[in-house]
C-alpha cells in the first residue's frame, strides 16, 4: 500500500483551557455538504406538505396532503370494496349467514377482528373469559347462545344504563339488605354448592338448605337450580362459576349480589360488524 | 445575626409545614409536610448551635466538597434507577411482580416507572451534570464557584427534590406529564434550586479568568437555561388546593400533548444531549490528552443543535389530533438535526485521532469511546424514526424503548461512568484508581447489557409494529393486541437480563469508586499540593 503523504499538522486556537486546547481544523467537507442536502430536502417537503401556520390555518402544500384525507381513502377504498358483502350480510336471516357460500368466511374474519378490538379485553384474546367475564366458548349461556340472542347481547349490551333495550335483571343483596341472616346465607351456600356437585352436605343441611332456597331463589333459578336465560339467571347445577365457587365466593354473592356489565354495541359498530360478530362467536363452539 | 435569622425562617417553614401535614388532603401531600418537618427542623436546630460561632475564613481553592458530593449522589442513584429499571423489566414479563396482594398499589408498575425514569434522568444524570459542570466551570474559568455555600444549596435542595418526587410516585402524587409527574409544589421547589444552580454557574462563568469560555460551558449553560424555562412552561397548572397535591395543567387537549412534548422531547435535547456533551468536551479531551479536534464545528454544531433542537417535539405526536403543518415541522426539523447532533461525535471521536492507540491501554477512555459512538448511533436512530412512514411502524412500539436505552445507558450512563472514573482519583486525590481491571470488567459489562437490550427491543418493537398493522385480504385485522403482549414474552424477559448486566456493572464501579475513595490498594493517597488554588 503507497503511504499517504504526512498529514500537516493543523494549528491550535491558541487558547488552552485548563491544559484543553482546540485545532483550528475546517469542518468536514462530508459533514457540511450532508448537512446541506437535509436542508434543502426539508425545504422542498415544506413547500409540499402543509407545514407554514398562517392566521387562518397553514400553507396546504403543493401535494394537498392532509393526514385525515389519506386515511379515510384506506377507509373507503375497504368500504367500497366490501360493500356488497356488508349489505348482503344486513340482508340475510342472522342465522343463514355462516353457511352463506359468498359471505360466510368473510363474516367470520370480519367478526373476528372486531372480537379482537373490541371483545377480547373482557372476555379473552381466546374468548375464554376470566373470573367475572364469562366465557364464549362453552354452552352455558346466562342470556341464551342463539344467534339471534348473542346479537341482541352484542347489540343492546347487559345491564347498560344508557340503552334503552339493555338486558336487564338484578340479584338482590340479600345479606346487604337484611333479607338473610350470615347463618342461612352459609347454609345456601352449601346447598348451592352441593347443587353443583362440587362439595357433599349433610341430609339435614340440604333440607334446610332447600328450604331456604325455594323461598329465596328458586323464583329466578328455578326449583332444580337449572336458571333461567330470560332473567340472565345463571344455572347453578352445572360446575361453571363466573365469580368462583368456593364458600367465600358464593356467600360474597349471595350476601352482595352481582350485577355484570357489557356495554351496547349498537351506535359504535355498525350493523354488520354486530353480525360478524354474532357468526364469529356463536361459531366458537357454545353456539346453539 | 445571619444565623439568628437563618433560624428564624426555618422555624417559621417548620410550622407551615405542620399546619399542611394537619390540613392535608392526600398521603403524598402529608408525608411530604413531615419530610418538610424533619428537613426543616434538622437545620433549624443545626442554626441554633451555629449562633454566637465566628464566621469562617473565607475559602480560595477550587471549591471541590460539592463536588465530591455530587459524584457520590451520582453512584447512589445511577444504582438505585437500574435497579428499579430491571426490576419493572421483570414486572412486565411476569406481572406477578406488581405484588398488589402484599404491598397494594405501591410498587404497581405505573407507580414505578415513574421512579425509575426520574431516578435515572434527574437523580442520576442531573447529579452528573451538576457534578461535573462545577468541576468544568472552575477548571476552565480558573475561578472558584460563584456564590459560596450557594453551591451546596443546590446539592441539597437537588436532592430534596428527588426524595420528594420519588416517595410522591409510591403514593400517587403525579401530574401525570411523562417526565414532568412530580406536583405543583415539588415543581416550584426544582425552580428555586435551578434558578440558583443558574446563579451559580453563570457567575462562576462572569468571573473567570480565561479570555474565552470554554466550549463545554457554552453547553452546560444552554442545558441550565433551556430546562429552566421548559420546567415553567409545561408545569403551569392550578393546584386544586394549597393543602393538597393534585393541580390540573393550564393546558387542554392538544395543545397540552404540544407542550407536554415540547418539553419531553428538549428534555431529551438539552438535558440529555447538550448537558452531556458539555461533559463530553472536557473530559474526553482530558482523558485522551489531545486537543478538540475542530473549534469551528463545535460552534457550528452548538448553534445548529440549539436552534434545531427546541422545533423537533412534534415528531412524538404523528399521526394524532395535532395539526399537520406541525407534525410537517417536527419530522423535518428532526431529520436536519441529523448533522449538528453528529458534529458532537465528529468532534469527540476525531479528537482522538493520533491517540488511538491509548484505547488500548485505558479502559476509561475506552468506555468514553463507545459512549460517543452510541451517542452518534441514536443520533442517527432519531432523526430516521421521525421519519413519518418509519415512525408510522415504530410508534407506540418498544422500538422507541429501545432507542431511548442506547442512548441512555450507551451515551449518557457511559460518559458518566467515564467522567466518574477521571473524577474520583482526582478529587479524592488519590494516585490512581483502585482497579483499573475492575473499569474494564464494567465496560464489557455494560456494553453487552445495552446490546442485549437494544436488539431484544428492536426485535420486539418491529414485531408488534408488523403485527399491530397485519391485515388479511378482506382488510381485517388479524392479531389482538394480546396477541402481540405474548409474541413479545421472550423478549421482555431477554430485555430484562440486559439490564441486570448493565446493573451489575454499576455495582463494580460503584465497588471500584469506594475502594479509590478509601485510599484501598494502590489508590494511594497523593502528596498533597495537587490543588491549584483558583484565587
Amino acid at each position: 500500500m503507497a503511504k499517504k503523504p504526512e498529514k500537516k499538522q493543523p494549528s491550535t486556537t491558541g487558547h488552552s483551557w485548563d491544559g484543553v486546547e482546540e485545532y483550528n481544523n475546517p469542518l468536514p467537507r462530508w459533514w457540511l455538504i450532508t448537512f446541506y442536502l437535509t436542508i434543502i430536502w426539508a425545504i422542498g417537503y415544506v413547500i409540499a406538505y402543509p407545514a407554514i401556520p398562517l392566521i387562518n390555518g397553514a400553507t396546504p402544500g403543493l401535494l394537498g396532503y392532509s393526514s385525515r384525507a389519506e386515511v379515510q381513502k384506506d377507509i373507503d377504498e375497504v368500504n367500497l370494496r366490501n360493500a356488497p358483502l356488508t349489505e348482503r350480510i344486513n340482508d340475510l336471516e342472522l342465522a343463514a349467514i355462516a353457511g352463506d357460500e359468498q359471505v360466510g368466511e368473510f363474516a367470520f374474519n370480519g367478526g373476528k377482528a372486531v372480537f379482537q378490538t373490541f371483545c377480547a379485553q373482557c372476555h379473552g384474546s381466546g374468548a375464554g373469559g376470566s373470573l367475572g367475564y364469562p366465557s364464549l366458548i362453552d354452552d352455558d349461556w346466562l342470556w341464551g347462545g342463539t344467534v339471534e340472542d348473542i346479537y341482541e347481547s352484542i347489540s343492546s349490551g347487559i345491564r347498560d344504563e344508557s340503552n334503552d333495550y339493555t338486558r336487564f335483571s338484578s340479584m338482590p343483596a340479600f345479606g346487604a339488605d337484611g333479607m338473610l341472616g350470615k347463618e342461612e346465607i352459609g347454609i345456601l351456600a352449601s346447598y348451592v354448592s352441593a347443587l353443583s356437585g362440587i362439595n357433599g352436605a349433610g341430609e339435614a343441611e340440604l333440607a334446610a338448605g332447600q328450604e331456604l332456597y325455594l323461598q329465596s331463589c328458586a323464583a329466578c333459578h328455578g326449583d332444580n337450580g337449572t336458571g333461567d336465560r330470560f332473567l340472565g339467571a345463571p344455572d347453578l347445577t352445572d360446575a361453571i362459576w363466573l365469580y368462583g365457587s368456593d364458600m367465600a365466593a358464593l356467600s360474597e354473592t349471595i350476601t352482595n349480589a352481582r350485577a355484570g356489565v357489557m356495554p351496547a354495541w349498537s351506535g359504535r359498530l355498525s350493523e354488520s360488524q354486530i353480525r360478524q360478530a354474532t357468526v364469529y362467536i356463536h361459531s366458537l363452539g357454545g353456539g346453539e | 445575626m445571619q444565623h439568628m435569622v437563618k433560624a428564624i425562617v426555618l422555624a417559621a417553614i417548620v410550622l407551615a409545614a405542620a399546619i399542611a401535614t394537619n390540613f392535608a388532603r392526600d398521603l403524598a401531600y402529608q408525608v411530604h409536610a413531615i419530610i418538610i418537618i424533619l428537613v426543616a427542623g434538622y437545620l433549624f436546630i443545626r442554626e441554633i448551635g451555629k449562633i454566637g460561632d465566628k464566621p469562617l475564613p473565607v475559602e480560595t481553592g477550587y471549591m471541590d466538597g460539592v463536588i465530591r458530593a455530587g459524584v457520590i449522589a451520582t453512584v447512589f442513584w445511577g444504582l438505585t434507577g437500574f435497579t428499579v429499571g430491571v426490576w419493572i423489566a421483570f414486572q412486565l414479563a411476569f406481572p406477578s411482580l406488581n405484588l398488589t396482594e402484599w404491598t397494594g398499589p405501591y410498587l404497581n408498575f405505573g407507580r414505578l416507572r415513574p421512579l425509575h425514569t426520574s431516578a435515572v434522568i434527574f437523580a442520576f444524570g442531573g447529579n452528573a451534570l451538576i457534578a461535573t459542570s462545577f468541576y468544568v466551570v472552575q477548571r476552565t474559568s480558573a475561578a472558584r464557584l460563584f456564590g459560596g455555600n450557594l453551591a451546596w444549596f443546590v446539592f441539597w435542595g437537588y436532592q430534596l427534590f428527588i426524595v420528594l418526587a420519588a416517595t410522591g410516585y409510591l403514593l400517587g402524587g403525579t401530574q401525570s406529564k411523562e417526565y414532568a409527574e412530580p406536583e405543583w409544589y415539588v415543581d416550584i421547589w426544582l425552580t428555586i434550586v435551578w434558578v440558583a444552580y443558574l446563579v451559580v454557574f453563570a457567575g462562576t462563568i462572569y468571573k473567570r479568568k480565561e479570555p474565552h469560555i470554554y466550549v463545554a460551558n457554552w453547553f452546560y449553560l444552554a442545558f441550565i437555561l433551556t430546562i429552566a424555562m421548559l420546567h415553567i412552561i409545561n408545569n403551569l397548572s392550578v393546584p386544586v388546593s394549597i393543602f393538597g397535591s393534585k393541580s390540573v395543567s393550564m393546558f387542554a387537549g392538544v395543545q397540552d400533548a404540544m407542550v407536554q412534548w415540547w418539553y419531553g422531547h428538549n428534555a431529551v435535547g438539552f438535558f440529555l444531549t447538550a448537558g452531556f456533551l458539555g461533559m463530553m468536551y472536557y473530559f474526553v479531551p482530558k482523558q485522551a490528552n489531545r486537543p478538540v479536534y475542530s473549534y469551528k464545528l463545535s460552534i457550528v454544531h452548538f448553534w445548529a443543535l440549539i436552534f434545531l433542537y427546541i422545533w423537533a417535539g412534534p415528531h412524538h405526536l404523528f399521526y394524532t389530533a395535532l395539526p399537520d403543518w406541525a407534525q410537517t415541522l417536527g419530522m423535518v426539523m428532526s431529520v436536519v438535526l441529523w448533522m449538528p447532533s453528529w458534529g458532537g461525535m465528529i468532534n469527540g471521536l476525531m479528537t482522538l485521532s493520533g491517540a488511538w492507540d491509548k484505547l488500548r491501554t485505558d479502559p476509561v477512555l475506552r468506555i468514553m469511546v463507545v459512549s460517543i459512538a452510541f451517542y452518534g448511533m441514536s443520533t442517527f436512530e432519531g432523526p430516521m424514526m421521525a421519519i413519518k412512514a418509519v415512525n408510522s411502524l415504530s410508534h407506540y412500539t418498544d422500538w422507541t424503548i429501545g432507542h431511548v436505552h442506547s442512548g441512555a445507558l450507551g451515551w449518557n450512563g457511559m460518559i458518566t461512568f467515564g467522567a466518574i472514573y477521571f473524577l474520583v482519583p482526582r478529587l479524592w486525590s488519590r494516585e490512581r484508581l483502585y482497579s483499573l481491571k475492575l473499569v474494564n470488567t464494567h465496560f464489557w459489562l455494560a456494553t453487552i447489557g445495552i446490546v442485549i437490550y437494544a436488539s431484544s427491543m428492536w426485535v420486539s418493537g418491529i414485531m408488534e409494529g408488523l403485527m399491530w398493522r397485519e391485515v388479511d385480504a378482506q382488510g381485517f385485522l388479524v392479531n389482538a393486541f394480546a396477541d402481540t403482549v405474548a409474541a413479545k414474552f421472550p423478549l421482555m424477559i431477554i430485555r430484562g437480563i440486559g439490564g441486570l448486566f448493565y446493573l451489575t456493572g454499576g455495582i463494580v464501579m460503584a465497588y471500584n469508586v469506594w475502594k479509590t475513595i478509601t485510599g484501598a490498594g494502590a489508590a494511594k493517597p497523593k502528596q498533597a499540593t495537587n490543588a491549584i488554588p483558583a484565587e
